[in-house]
């Protein structure tokens, strides 16, 4: 079978004379390496350039309020469900009355948590959502020496209240 | 100045023969004997034998001495591996060694010093020192090189033996290429061939030297 | 007579020894720099860029992170002489600059100045003396080490140098036979100009397969790719000077640049003219044979040279890997030896069909 059309068969007949002193190749070496310094060089400085990320980019995860700034999330599961990863945790709870500025429907997510570890940034949580409450932001996750950390709370995702 | 430069290099010489002899670790004694070589030179210096000097240095310091290295090196001597020697032994060591001191030091005792002649003071130079070899001495001279010729070939073939049959598979073309590390029959007699090989070309090294 | 010493000659040549070792110290320096951005320039990417503009001052925050680090004598190691291996590395890496005339002599009023340290009539066997003493410092270094990568090492790179000193020995042998002398001022003089006698005056056209080998040999003594087997990571860790820590390994490291810009030195010297260059008689007419000016130019020219040799050095460490234990000491005792001598023939035979 083949694959591509720049395979080439080894050659094993004994060197010949021009090969065996090697100077030749050497210079043909010298040749490739010299060149190569002329050529532009594609890095990027990074903290002073930054490459624009593709509009595809999945990043942190953040929890959505809604425009009277109430937690949208209902703790259906959908997202756990949805995760490849098994990185999503929830717990439900009954809004009770009272804390009708704060949750959006009569069941809200008393703890809900992502384990960054497991998370492939895959975005089907974001698809499964019923309730447009999760989403995957531009954020770069930040890395943590501490495993606990990396164990993101409700508290960690939901994004800050507009007041 | 001379006479304080003779002093100084003189003392230099004589510590470090001792410590040649005295010291126990053989690496130390080998670093002693290369100090002694250097005064030595220093020594030729002084007498404005400048080529002697360097090639003293070249030669013993350089070549040979880092031969004695490796081989003391490589046989990992210390205190340890010390063989005990028995008293009849230690004792006959030192009668021995004491009787060749007697003998020199009578010997020393009764010639008869003739104070030394102050001659052209050029003769150690490159271009003095070639003409002379090549002329009053050619003979003596050849004939040493045959003798050094006949060390390189004796160690040659005491490196040869052994592996007599083989020799076609070391020094062929296949250890040329990289394509015979396949054939692991023919690697393994390769690399036998060879490792031999390489102390034998650093003894050559010493007989040319 | 002999050491007959005036104080104003032994406060010039102090002066031009500490600016030399200074100089050799700076360059080597910077050779560490321009190893770093010849890597980088051959492998499509920008190197030390951020400690000053261009990473000027890389080299400085390399050494204040040797010095900060700490020192570590490993507890089985013989102690002096592991202390002793560098500095023996570094002592015989700064010695062979002496020799080296870096530009004609300087007349001002009736004083001379000679732009060299000692014009010894042995100074091409003062290099091969020196030469042959830096394998100390590594032997040393790496049995002192008591660790078995380091002292496999250090055989390597003894073995290695001998064998290549050999040969680089008898293709000096040819250069010596047509220049007659040993001293390099001497051997400086001889390629005066450019073009001499309807021929280049230039060693390098005298000699080109005397040059080959020496350049050969000059990488293999100086322990650089593709001769760098007593460094060769995958085999031996990192070699001789792996137990060692902070300055001393600094040290180590320093000494191979140092060495590095001696032998292009000697071989710029040697086979290049040192500091000849073309038209330089009516340079010298115009501004006065013996006058500052000229020198400047001359240590400026010996200075492009030698820089041109380092990179080269440096271009082929990044270009061809390593060979082989057998396959350097086949090529040392069985291609260039036997090359050597016959060059040195064919160079004697021809220097007395001409004589006659």
């Amino acid at each position: 079978m083949q694959l591509t059309n720049r395979a080439q068969a080894v050659d094993r007949r004994p060197m010949n004379f021009v090969e065996k002193i090697y100077v030749p190749a050497i210079l043909k070496g010298l040749k490739i390496t010299i060149s190569h310094a002329f050529k532009r060089n594609p890095t990027i400085q990074y903290p002073e350039q930054k490459r624009p990320f593709a509009p595809v980019f999945r990043g942190l995860h953040i929890l959505n309020r809604d425009e009277e700034g109430r937690e949208r999330c209902t703790a259906c599961g959908l997202c756990a469900v949805a995760c490849p990863a098994e990185a999503i945790t929830m717990e439900a709870a009954e809004r009770l009355p009272g804390e009708e500025h704060l949750y959006r429907e009569e069941k809200y997510a008393a703890r809900y948590e992502i384990n960054m570890l497991r998370c492939i940034f895959c975005g089907f949580c974001e698809e499964a959502c019923p309730k447009d409450a999760i989403y995957l932001t531009e954020t770069v996750m930040p890395p943590n020496y501490n495993r606990a950390a990396l164990i993101y709370k409700k508290e960690d995702l939901l994004i800050p209240k507009k007041n | 100045m001379q006479e304080a430069l003779f002093w100084i290099v003189s003392f230099i010489a004589i510590a470090c023969a001792l410590g040649v002899v005295l010291s126990r670790n053989p690496v130390h004694s080998v670093l002693f004997l290369i100090l002694t070589f250097f005064a030595i030179s220093g020594h030729y210096i002084l007498m404005n034998a400048q080529f002697l000097a360097i090639v003293n240095i070249i030669v013993y310091a350089g070549a040979i001495m880092v031969l004695f290295l490796f081989v003391i090196m490589l046989m990992n001597l210390n205190a340890d591996a010390e063989p005990q020697k028995s008293r009849l032994v230690q004792f006959a060591g030192a009668l021995s060694g004491g009787a060749l001191f007697l003998v020199l030091l009578a010997a020393m005792r009764t010639a008869a010093l003739s104070p030394l002649e102050k001659t052209t003071n050029d003769i150690g130079l490159v271009a003095n020192l070639g003409k002379v070899l090549f002329t009053d001495y050619v003979l003596p001279f050849e004939i040493s090189s045959v003798l050094f010729l006949s060390a390189m070939i004796g160690a040659i073939i005491i490196g040869k033996k052994g592996d007599a049959p083989n020799r076609e598979v070391a020094s062929g073309e296949q250890l040329d290429g990289m394509d015979n590390l396949v054939n692991t029959e023919q690697l393994s007699t390769g690399a036998n061939a060879n490792l031999p090989n390489a102390f034998t070309e650093a003894d050559e090294l010493e007989a040319i030297s | 007579m002999l050491l007959a010493i005036s104080l104003a000659f032994l406060i010039e040549k102090i002066i031009l020894i500490t600016v030399i070792l200074f100089g050799s110290l700076g360059v080597a320096m910077y050779a560490t720099w321009g190893e770093r951005k010849v890597a980088a320039a051959m492998q499509d990417r920008p190197g030390p860029n951020r400690a000053g503009p261009f990473g000027l001052l890389q080299p400085l925050a390399d050494g204040l992170k040797l010095f900060m680090k700490e020192e570590i004598i490993p507890n089985g190691s013989t102690r002096w002489i592991f202390i002793l291996g560098p500095c023996l590395a570094m002592l015989t890496a700064t010695m062979t600059s002496a020799i080296i005339p870096w530009g004609p002599d300087i007349t001002l009023g009736s004083h001379t100045i000679s732009l060299q340290v000692a014009d010894v009539n042995i100074g091409i066997l003062y290099i091969f003396g020196v030469l042959s003493l830096g394998v100390y410092g590594v032997m040393l270094g790496g049995w002192a080490s008591n660790n078995k990568f380091s002292l496999l090492s250090s055989v390597r790179a003894a073995s290695q140098a001998i064998s290549y000193e050999l040969a680089m020995g008898i293709a000096l042998i040819a250069l010596l036979m047509m220049s007659g002398s040993l001293s390099l001022r001497t051997i400086v003089e001889q390629q005066h100009g450019f073009w001499q006698d309807g021929y280049f005056s230039w060693y390098v056209f005298k000699q080109p397969l005397g040059f080959f080998i020496f350049l050969v040999c000059a990488f293999a003594e100086l322990n650089r790719t593709p001769f760098d087997l007593a460094e060769a990571e995958n085999e031996l860790n990192m070699g001789y000077h792996q137990e060692y820590s902070s300055m001393k390994l600094g040290f180590y490291l320093f000494a191979e640049y140092i060495n590095m810009f001696i032998s292009s030195a000697v071989m710029a010297t040697l086979f290049f003219g040192g500091y000849n260059f073309p038209f330089m008689d009516q340079v010298a007419q115009a501004l006065g044979a013996g006058s500052v000016w000229m020198a400047l130019i001359c240590v400026i020219v010996l200075m492009i040279k030698v820089i041109a040799f380092i990179l080269l050095f440096m271009a082929v460490r990044w270009t061809i890997p390593r060979f082989r234990y057998d396959q350097l000491m086949n090529l040392g005792w069985k291609s260039l030896i036997p090359l050597a001598l016959f060059n040195m023939l064919v160079t004697g035979g021809v220097i007395l069909w001409l004589l006659k």
